[in-house]
């Protein structure tokens, strides 16, 4: 159960070794909830797993693709056979190469697969689960690329843009049914995925947007920026036009 | 009848999804058999502050109804009466009930499954104490009628077992005379924790009701500790105590709250703030010392009941009640619990302090001879963090938290603050072994 005060007693981490996963999970240690490490096999979750135990946490390990999304029904319902979901996080997705995602079919294929159909697959798995419970948290993680496309990175901004929409409506969707969705949209978050490239104005670690998702969790928030700053910079951005947009050194 | 609907606990926090049924008591065990994965619990009135009687994707069977009967010295009421009402039946007949908690609205059947308990502990015992028998129906479907001599295993599991024994239809249950519904009250204040409590240690086996208001945000002034505090000690009046005006009406009813907290308030009302502003009102306007004053027993025992759904105040966010109860010896615990609070600024805007006679044969029931704090707290950031580290003390002491309060223990912790909760589980393995008795405090704690 998530009790009074937004702590949930488990996690469920779709995309298990995302930094920004585990700093979650981390950032809700004095709560002891269960982890459930949802990822591709391989070393990157072994030592995910390892850490998080080694740490205190109880944790158990699923396998977990993306784009297989034939699996994913039987595989959430699994983990939510064991016990209640409280929390979920889903945190898995694709940055790729920019330029190569539009002029490279299956780069770009694969991208709006794992980002965009991938996030919806578990969307309604998790839904189902939330409505059998009568409460439970799903914790979208988004981006400010998805507010408003931009050229610079617009096959990923469009995936991200998606999943967005899809989440904030099933969150309007699961409200009566007890569950909430929390959709969280961070500026440039300095993590493996983004290592190497410059870090963009407003830049934040993976565990300030633990800390944010934490304390959106808590307040019943369906849609938390990080930095919250980046609310007012965005919906300021959203608004010029596209021909001046186009110049702008986004 | 069944109906989805939200339910919370009278803290407002964790709103869950579940199925509401109803049924008479002679339904309950087809309700029982027939429920789903998710299982049943039995709801009162939904006074417990957190997940106790909600049971989220689950069925929540709603109070069972019915007359009260007097039989000599003995009530028999259905689980869903009131203490309210059975009180206003109870009164014109020059009888009171032994055991009422702080709100008169509360359930008969709510009253059993948290052994609740008064201001009259030391002297009384527990609200199960006075019991003489309880209507039960298990998961089986039977309904078996339970005393503490017959069964005293599933008697002391059911009283203070949190509804996951099984239904309470009606109980009998021994009430008391007297002379009159008014209580002759004395008041004392103090500057410090210390004085209150050595005023308490002393005094309290002397009166059958006792109970202190104490000002957690109180620094302490000129030498005093924290915490000044208002002692509050009543006996039931006499008859002949009574004046000219009030031997008119001996026995005056208690009636429904005239006020209400508006619905849709902000959060933040119940801030710092305000509540120090209150807490100075609250202390000036009491007596350096009073006795003789009569008090109605709605006043004296239920002043909050005058103001409905109050817990509004507390806006959206909510909030959680902490209370604890340590042995006698570890009276520093609760000095430093409110010490902490203080220096915090997690403001209680009530906070209670009581002394417990010796523990029941309850195997959940929570009170224990010693120190009992009731503090209110918004939810708010950083509370969790605050209320872990007194966990860690209160176990630390022998001590523990009260379930029907509590909305956030973690389970290791409930783990060792209740030793007997493998015999519960134990009995729960008898009476109901596929676990059809299911509550969100059972999931939060692994019950
Ligand atoms: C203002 C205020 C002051 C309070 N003061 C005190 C106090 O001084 N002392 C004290 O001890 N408590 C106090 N309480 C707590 C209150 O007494 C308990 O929470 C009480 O159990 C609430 O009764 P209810 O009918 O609302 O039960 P609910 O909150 O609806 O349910 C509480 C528990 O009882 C179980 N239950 C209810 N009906 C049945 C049934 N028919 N069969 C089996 N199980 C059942 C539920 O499953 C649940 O586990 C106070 C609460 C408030 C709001």
């Amino acid at each position: 159960m998530i009790d009074a005060l937004g702590r949930p007693q488990s996690l469920l981490l779709l995309g298990g070794t995302s930094e920004i996963a585990l700093a979650t999970a981390r950032a809700w240690a004095d709560a002891k909830p269960h982890v459930t490490l949802a990822a591709r096999p391989g070393p990157a979750r072994d030592d995910a797993a390892a850490a998080l135990t080694s740490e205190g946490f109880e944790v158990d390990v699923v396998d977990f693709e993306a784009e297989d999304t034939e699996s994913h029904p039987a595989l959430i319902d699994r983990v939510a056979s064991r016990r209640d979901i409280d929390v979920a996080l889903v945190c898995f997705g694709v940055l790729g190469d920019e330029e190569e995602a539009w002029t490279d079919h299956a780069a770009a294929v694969r991208l709006a697969r794992v980002n965009y159909t991938g996030a919806v697959s578990v969307g309604v798995c998790l839904a189902s689960v939330v409505r059998r419970q009568g409460h439970g948290t799903i914790v979208a993680l988004s981006s400010v690329a998805g507010e408003r496309v931009r050229r610079s990175n617009f096959v990923y901004g469009s995936t991200k843009a998606g999943m967005d929409g899809f989440f904030l409506g099933l969150g309007e969707a699961l409200r009566e049914h007890g569950g909430r969705v929390l959709v969280v949209r961070p500026g440039f978050v300095h993590t493996k995925m983004t290592a190497g490239r410059p870090a963009a104005p407003l830049s934040v670690t993976a565990d300030q947007v633990a800390e944010a998702i934490v304390k959106g969790v808590a307040d019943g928030s369906d849609l938390v920026w990080v930095p919250g700053l980046m609310r007012g910079v965005m919906s300021g951005l959203r608004h010029v036009p596209r021909p001046l947009f186009r110049r702008l050194p986004l | 009848m069944s109906e989805r609907r939200q339910f919370q606990g009278w803290g407002r926090t964790a709103p869950v999804m579940a199925t509401a049924v109803t049924g008479t008591a002679g339904e309950v065990g087809d309700l029982l058999r027939s429920a789903g994965p998710r299982g049943l619990i039995a709801r009162g009135l939904g006074r417990s502050y957190g997940d106790a009687a909600q049971n989220s994707g689950g069925e929540v069977l709603l109070p069972i109804e019915g007359q009260p009967r007097l039989v000599g010295d003995r009530v028999v009421a259905a689980a869903g009466t009131s203490l309210h009402d059975l009180i206003r039946f109870l009164l014109p007949h020059g009888r009171f009930l032994p055991v009422t908690p702080g709100t008169r609205y509360v359930s008969v059947g709510g009253a059993i499954a948290c052994d609740v308990h008064g201001k009259s502990h030391h002297v009384t015992g527990t609200f199960g104490a006075h019991v003489d028998s309880f209507d039960l129906v298990t998961p089986d479907g039977t309904t078996r009628t339970v005393t503490a001599e017959g069964e005293p295993e599933l008697f002391w599991a059911t009283v203070g077992g949190m509804g996951l024994t099984g239904v309470v239809t009606s109980a009998t249950l021994r009430t008391i005379a007297v002379e009159s519904g008014w209580v002759d009250v004395t008041t004392d204040r103090f500057e410090d924790l210390h004085s209150l409590m050595a005023a308490m240690r002393e005094g309290d086996d002397a009166w059958t009701y006792s109970v202190a208001w104490v000002d957690t945000l109180s620094r302490g002034r000129s030498g005093a500790g924290p915490g000044r505090s208002v002692l509050t000690r009543g006996e039931h009046a006499a008859r002949a105590a009574l004046d000219a005006r009030r031997s008119g009406t001996p026995y005056p009813l208690p009636g429904d709250p005239r006020l209400g907290a508006p619905r849709g308030l902000p959060s933040g009302l119940v801030s710092p703030l305000s509540v120090r502003a209150f807490n100075e009102l609250w202390f000036r306007k009491a007596p350096r010392h009073r006795s003789g004053e009569l008090q109605t027993l709605a006043t004296f025992f239920h002043p909050l009941d005058g103001v409905a759904d109050w817990n509004r105040l507390y806006g959206p966010a909510g909030f959680v009640q902490y209370q604890l109860v340590v042995p006698d010896e570890a009276g520093d615990v609760v000095r430093d619990a409110v010490a902490t609070l203080a220096a915090s600024g997690h403001a209680s805007f009530l906070a209670v302090l009581k002394r417990f006679g010796p523990a029941n044969a309850g195997l959940l029931s929570f009170p224990m001879a010693g120190w009992t704090l009731a503090l209110d707290l918004p939810a708010r950031p950083g509370l969790g963090r605050l209320l872990d580290r007194l966990d860690d003390a209160v176990v630390e002491a022998g001590g523990r938290i009260y379930l029907a309060k509590d909305s956030r223990l973690r389970a290791d912790r409930f783990a060792a603050m209740y030793p007997r909760r493998e015999e519960f589980a134990r009995v729960r393995d008898r009476v109901d072994p596929g676990r059809v008795l299911s509550s969100d405090l059972a999931r939060r704690l692994d019950l």
